[in-house]
């Protein structure tokens, strides 16, 4: 009997998102050592000469981010990873590909902070760096598996979604998925659905770098092939060129910072649990998640209605998803690995709607299903009273 | 009916800045008097004598005046952030090793914010040039001290004159592995050319230090004369490459050489990792 070839490994969070990467198409990373990172770039040196990719060292966090672009803009799908720290220097070019719209892919494999905090140890504190981190308003994207499989697929999906919109995706996840070792199923090549950035057409006397068409994604240039495009952080109108009129500026940057709004559908996901009739929703994600899910499972047979709400995609945030989610709810609990920053997303979502509970651990351990069982009893005795 | 053109490729046009600039972004934004034209238009005299075509040439700059300048050039240009040019550009050579890339920065910009970036490329030894446009201070945000500024020397931040020792970029890049290193003085505009056409030309990571002159600026503060004498002083500040050897004594042993000041033959980087690459995958000797 012929049987589908399922290539299935067992993988670390970080060996399987280098896998990923290539499995997208990305040919080249430049990177710096940094835990809980650093096998990411330690498998990309070993992959990429096998598909002719480049692997390169840089010198820092800083100079990673801008090769990284640079490589973009020559034509090939790039990435760096990093954690808290080099996240922090990564902003100010990750700035640059937001505003010049240069497809690029950002790791950022959180642990411990602020500053050097806990090289070792998880968190989940860079969920507002990774939305705000650079200066000025600008579009991103951000993504976080809560599992291996998922750290795979879903750096695949950060190549696809940085090509087709021209935006810099981040994926988060935290020390310990990074980590983690679990069995991936890996994608044959022929299923892979690989996007290409659209290509500038037409005569190049007539190119505008930065004119769109309905979708609001410009279409980018090559080198080498007859169109020569001049690329600023400047704010710059559609030529390329910088402008300080107020009209162009106001035009080019509300395209800039709205061009992911009529495809929020193809970038928001979310996966959600027992949410039809919950009384309780548990707002989680990357591994405090998988401690939700089994925290549910408890709660459920305790007869606490309690519900699960993932976003897979962080940012932009699936807003009306979760506005439709909460509206049957009293109570939304919002565990993190951090002292309270997704919740702040989320009391404005459904702060008018239902109580927004939080918990929150900073001591470097990770969320545990007892933890949020615990605080699930709390919340169903209190709303019972 | 079209009928092709026949070029005699015997016959080369002769240099015409014009073809090599972005007419439409003119009149351009340097100050009168401004040494930065000039090294433009040397760089660019240069890449129309190696028959660079400008689709095959990418520019990268940073943030300052010199930075400024990349945009006016009809080629692949990329303005990036400040003191990072060489890192953009490292990506874009590894990733594009067809282009003709080249690095346009200020004394600010790769000495200062970006001198990490400017020790590794060199130490890297990418196929990349690197032309840093150096007049002694931050002209951009008003004239502030730079790396380069001289002692005594008054700017904005050194209001009683500049008291910190000045770099030496060239002998900096020539320790950290460049396997080019020039200076040139931009009254010496034909031999500029040929310089920075020996460094591209150069299979590895050159390095020029252009010598340029903010007269608006830091000369009008430093009571430095207009540009024509700004420049005339630079004349008498340096010495050419072939002057040492014309003269066994030079007359002023402390001027600055310019002209080519060193050269190795190192394996350039892009070609090393492509073996590296063919050797793991088993193809080639």
């Amino acid at each position: 009997m012929d049987q589908a070839v399922i290539d299935t490994q067992l993988l670390q969070g970080n060996h399987a998102c280098a896998l990923g990467a290539i499995a997208a198409g990305c040919r080249f990373f430049a990177g710096y050592p940094i835990t809980p990172s650093s096998e990411i770039a330690e498998r990309m040196a070993k992959e990429l000469p096998r598909v002719d990719g480049v692997f390169v060292q840089m010198e820092d966090e800083i100079a990673s981010m801008g090769a990284v672009i640079g490589a973009a803009t020559g034509g090939v799908k790039s990435m760096t990873a990093t954690s808290g720290p080099g996240f922090s220097l990564k902003q100010e070019n990750l700035g640059y590909a937001a505003a010049t719209e240069i497809p690029c892919v950002v790791i950022n494999v959180m642990r411990g902070g602020p500053s050097t905090g806990m090289p070792t140890r998880p968190s989940q504190g860079d969920v507002m760096q990774a939305r705000w981190g650079t200066h000025g308003d600008h579009p991103i994207i951000a993504l976080t598996p809560d599992s291996v499989q998922e750290i795979y697929e879903q750096t695949a999906r950060a190549f696809n979604l940085s090509e087709r919109y021209r935006v810099p995706v981040v994926v988060l996840f935290d020390e310990v998925i990074g980590h983690l070792t679990e069995s991936v199923q890996l994608i044959p090549r022929e299923e892979l659905t690989s996007v290409e950035r659209k290509p500038a057409s037409g005569p190049a006397k007539d190119y505008l770098p930065y004119a769109v068409d309905d979708d609001q994604v410009p279409a980018m240039a090559r080198p080498g092939e007859g169109y020569r495009v001049h690329t600023t952080g400047l704010t710059h109108a559609e030529s390329g060129y910088p402008t300080q009129d107020p009209a162009t500026v106001e035009r080019v940057t509300r395209r800039l910072l709205h061009k992911l709004d009529a495809h929020a559908e193809n970038i928001e996901l979310v996966e959600m649990i027992d949410c039809d009739d919950a009384e309780i929703l548990i707002v989680a994600y990357g591994i405090t998640a998988r401690a939700a899910r089994a925290a549910l499972k408890r709660a459920r047979e305790r007869d606490i209605k309690a519900g699960l709400f993932r976003p897979v995609t962080l940012w932009p945030f699936p807003e009306q998803s979760l506005l439709d989610a909460c509206a049957r709810t009293e109570t939304v609990l919002v565990p993190e690995m951090n002292a309270g920053q997704l919740c702040l997303e989320v009391e404005r979502i459904c702060g008018r709607n239902a109580t927004v509970a939080r918990l929150n651990r900073i001591d470097g351990e990770p969320i545990s299903p007892g933890d949020i069982a615990e605080r699930l009893g709390e919340l169903h005795g209190s709303s019972r009273r | 009916m079209d009928q092709a053109v026949v070029e005699n490729p015997a016959v080369k046009a002769p240099f015409d800045i014009r073809d090599y600039l972005r007419l439409e972004l003119m009149p351009h934004f340097m100050c009168p008097g401004c040494g930065h034209g000039i090294a433009l238009r040397s760089l660019l005299w240069a890449v129309h004598e190696l028959d660079i075509r400008k689709d095959d040439l990418a520019v990268v700059s940073g943030i300052g005046c010199s930075g400024r300048t990349a945009a006016y050039i009809d080629a692949t240009t990329m303005h990036v952030t400040h003191g990072r040019p060489l890192a953009f550009a490292t990506g874009l050579k590894l990733a594009r090793p067809d282009l003709t890339v080249l690095v346009i920065t200020g004394d600010g910009d790769c000495l200062s914010i970006g001198g990490n970036h400017l020790i590794h490329a060199c130490r890297r030894n990418l196929d990349i040039t690197c032309m840093m446009l150096n007049n002694e201070v931050y002209g951009m945000t008003g004239g502030q001290v730079s790396p380069t500024t001289r002692i005594d020397r008054f700017t904005t931040t050194t209001p009683n004159g500049n008291q910190e020792p000045s770099f030496d970029a060239c002998k900096l890049a020539e320790a950290a592995g460049a396997s080019l290193v020039g200076r040139e003085i931009t009254l010496q505009t034909p031999a500029l050319k040929n310089l920075l056409k020996e460094a591209i030309a150069h299979k590895g990571f050159s390095f020029v230090e252009v010598m340029s002159d903010c007269t608006e600026i830091y000369g009008r503060k430093n009571e430095l004369g207009n540009s024509a004498e700004m420049v005339l002083s630079q004349k008498a500040s340096t010495r050419s490459e072939g002057y040492g050897n014309a003269v066994d004594q030079p007359f002023r042993p402390n001027a600055l050489e310019t002209g080519v000041l060193a050269r190795s033959e190192r394996p350039e980087y892009g070609d090393v990792w492509r073996r590296h690459v063919d050797q793991l995958q088993g193809k080639g000797a």
